[in-house]
């Protein structure tokens, strides 16, 4: 094979993932299609629905800080070379934390019991994924079937405690006590009505700190290259010193504890109590949002609020098109998964050739070699 | 504890282990080839939801299962080329094939029959009929043997008999024929396989194709057999429970029975012991619901025995040039 130059950055940073989004959309709307409704329509009322005003837009915020969260979870394991498929059990029991917290200190101060909870919610989460990491490091277990049972573990351990000890003996309904206004995260509609009833809240602010921190971590301390090193190479990483199975344990935990900030935006900001199934998947669309992020937190803020638009047009579409239900964006994300994820080898050698193409001392190169290759 | 009880605690053992066991045993085939395949929900989901309609349009229990397979076989050859052709990453392709399914099955079931997701109820011929194997009705007087061979043997649906042959053929295939030893080599050594001139690509195929096959057989028994039609995520994480009995049998078809077995009668138990209690406490449900899921993590851990995987289990395979 002729010596093929690796893409340039910003085409395997921004048009690569962006090819791949625009075939996963076609291949949706080649489905809207087959189902006899409008694509371009439906496009129309997901970007009305998710940008077009106040509320729409605080919605597509609110589910963008899920996803954030599982975004980072899934890319700080990523560069330790961990794939971490248990973000929503993680999510899932860090609820307990930021639950029992949040209604113990309720008669108090928000700024007194977000901070506790989010590191509740952090160590609860971080708990539930460095049990895998210790398994993965100490045992030789592999960290995916681990977080696999894991989630479904957080899912009947969950259903217990909701059922048989959060639950007040007043109430019917499977969800704890609801969490008074003191232990509450406040909402951006209480600073910007622009936002209308949206229930966006103070735990953007978190997942934009989470954002900056992990690029931090990643790149600019010991530990983030460490992880790197890891992720590249676990000979190379041992042989420099490093411990490796140190590294997997710190790195799920970490990847856990951001998890497990689901649980503040979802508990303490919009439900206001534990309630069965909060996390409703956002564990798996982290998976997309980090893939198409390419693991970077620009990439990654962009790509959850791409997904947030999803989310919340989606809702919007089957109003407005009863033809489709939501369960489109569900589609959508798995083929994006499916293309940016599994299928990265479709366009990558294509593109590769064709930025040979443009960049004449590439050409040339090529042209060498190829020559070469016919001469000899 | 009477015998009808413990019959019936055995028969609905036996009625649950059955799409597990399907799932499991073709799970067996991709991962023995070196393929992980935790797609197995998603291909059974996609089978489930394909049968379900399909049943209920033409009233054909035998198309129902046809269309199952072959939705699932185009599934499995979706994450075959992902996985093998493109080498790309395996865990991902799975990921995808389930949440593809997920949204698929849901989105065109409403659209197709506004029924909420659920495919329309089957009438007579749509749904597999339990079948009573012969001397069933005249031996059931008969003590203890007789309700054993009633209760127990009789009277399941045919994809259950299916299931079970199924072990026996796999173990034979496996053990026993020069596919089997090659497929066993391919997921331990596709190097050593390649240079005895087998084609990598064409075995690791061939083994999606028969994983696509079963959990087909597997997806079309949740709809058209134990259930009557298909309801939203139906297969509700059987798929990963097939897994980690896979993983409990250390990859091998007879130990898989007999796991899909102890999670088959963990599910039929936990059924049964709704609010039951043991010396004054009560036990959870949950407790016995998340106890597959704990004994697999536990096995793997090592601490009970020692779960190895197929070595090259995972790696997409590159030719040297």
């Amino acid at each position: 094979m002729s010596a093929r130059r690796p893409i340039p950055r910003w085409a395997d940073v921004a048009l690569l993932p962006a090819i791949n989004l625009l075939l996963a959309l076609v291949v949706s709307g080649l489905v809207v299609l087959f189902v006899g409704e409008n694509p371009l329509h439906a496009i129309q009322v997901i970007i009305y629905g998710a940008f077009g005003y106040g509320d729409g837009f605080g919605y597509t915020l609110y589910y963008a800080t899920n996803f954030i969260f599982t975004g980072l979870a899934v890319a700080v394991a990523a560069h330790a070379g961990l794939f971490n498929i248990g973000g929503d059990g993680q999510a899932y029991v860090a609820g307990l934390g930021a639950v029992v917290v949040a209604l113990a200190l309720d008669q108090t101060h928000w700024l007194i019991a977000m901070p506790l909870a989010v590191i509740a919610a952090g160590a609860v989460g971080g708990f539930w994924a460095f049990v895998p990491g210790w398994l993965q490091a100490k045992r030789g277990s592999h960290v995916v079937i681990t977080t696999i049972m894991f989630n479904f573990i957080a899912a009947a351990l969950m259903v217990y405690m909701v059922n048989r000890v959060l639950k007040p003996a007043s109430t019917m309904a499977p969800e704890s006590a609801t969490i008074a206004v003191g232990g509450r995260v406040p909402q951006l509609r209480q600073f910007f009505s622009f936002f209308g009833y949206s229930p966006v809240n103070l735990s953007i602010v978190i997942a934009i700190a989470a954002l900056i921190g992990v690029y931090i971590l990643v790149w600019h301390t010991k530990f983030g290259y460490a992880m790197r090193v890891l992720g590249q190479n676990p000979t190379a990483s041992r042989y420099a010193g490093i411990s490796n199975s140190k590294m997997i344990m710190i790195t799920m935990t970490i990847s856990g504890a951001l998890a497990g900030m689901v649980a503040i935006n979802e508990v303490m900001g919009v439900q206001n109590r534990l309630v069965l199934d909060f996390v409703a998947g956002a564990g798996f669309v982290g998976i997309a949002v980090a893939l198409m992020g390419r693991n970077h937190p620009i990439g990654i803020a962009l790509s959850a609020l791409l997904f947030g638009a999803l989310y919340q047009g989606g809702q919007e579409l089957q109003f407005v098109i009863p033809g489709i239900t939501r369960e489109m964006i569900v589609v959508i994300q798995a083929l994006v998964i499916l293309f940016t994820g599994a299928m990265e080898g479709l366009f990558r050698p294509s593109l590769e050739r064709a930025f040979m193409l443009f960049s004449p001392e590439q050409k040339a190169d090529a042209v060498a070699a190829a020559t070469t290759k016919t001469e000899s | 504890m009477d015998l009808a009880i413990i019959l019936s605690i055995l028969d609905a053992t036996i009625r649950l282990s059955t799409p597990l066991l399907l799932a499991c045993l073709a799970g067996l085939y991709s991962e023995r080839a070196g393929l992980f395949d935790i797609g197995l929900e998603g291909k059974m989901l996609a089978a489930a939801f394909a049968a379900g309609a399909v049943a209920a349009i033409t009233g054909s229990a035998w198309i129902g299962l046809a269309a199952g397979m072959a939705v699932s076989l185009s599934t499995a050859l979706l994450q075959g080329v992902a996985a093998i052709s493109l080498r790309g990453n395996q865990l991902i392709a799975g990921v995808a094939i389930n949440m593809l399914a997920a949204g698929m099955t849901t989105f065109l079931g409403q659209t197709w029959f506004s029924q909420g997701g659920r495919t329309p109820p089957l009438g007579e011929g749509g749904r597999f009929e339990p079948i009573t194997l012969p001397f069933a009705n005249e031996l059931a007087g008969v003590p203890i043997i007789g309700p054993i061979y009633y209760e127990l043997i009789s009277g399941h649906y045919i994809l259950v008999y299916i299931a079970f042959l199924m072990v026996a053929v796999t173990a034979y295939v496996l053990y026993r024929t020069r596919f089997g030893l090659r497929l066993r080599a391919v997921g331990e050594s596709p190097k050593a396989v390649d240079t005895a001139g087998i084609s990598v690509v064409k075995l690791r195929y061939q083994a999606v194709i028969i994983t696509g096959l079963l959990c087909g057989i597997a997806g079309a028994y949740f709809s058209i057999a134990q259930g009557s039609g298909f309801g939203n995520n139906m297969t509700a994480g059987k798929g990963y429970i097939a897994l980690a009995a896979l993983i409990f049998a250390k990859w091998k078809p007879v130990p898989a029975m007999f796991t899909c077995l102890l999670f088959g009668f963990l599910d039929a138990l936990q059924i049964r012991l709704q609010g039951a209690r043991l010396g004054g406490v009560e036990i959870p449900v949950q407790a016995i619901q998340a106890l597959p899921y704990v004994l697999t993590v536990i096995l793997l851990a090592g601490f009970i025995g020692k779960a190895v995987g197929p070595k090259a289990g995972g790696v997409a395979y590159t030719k040297e040039r």
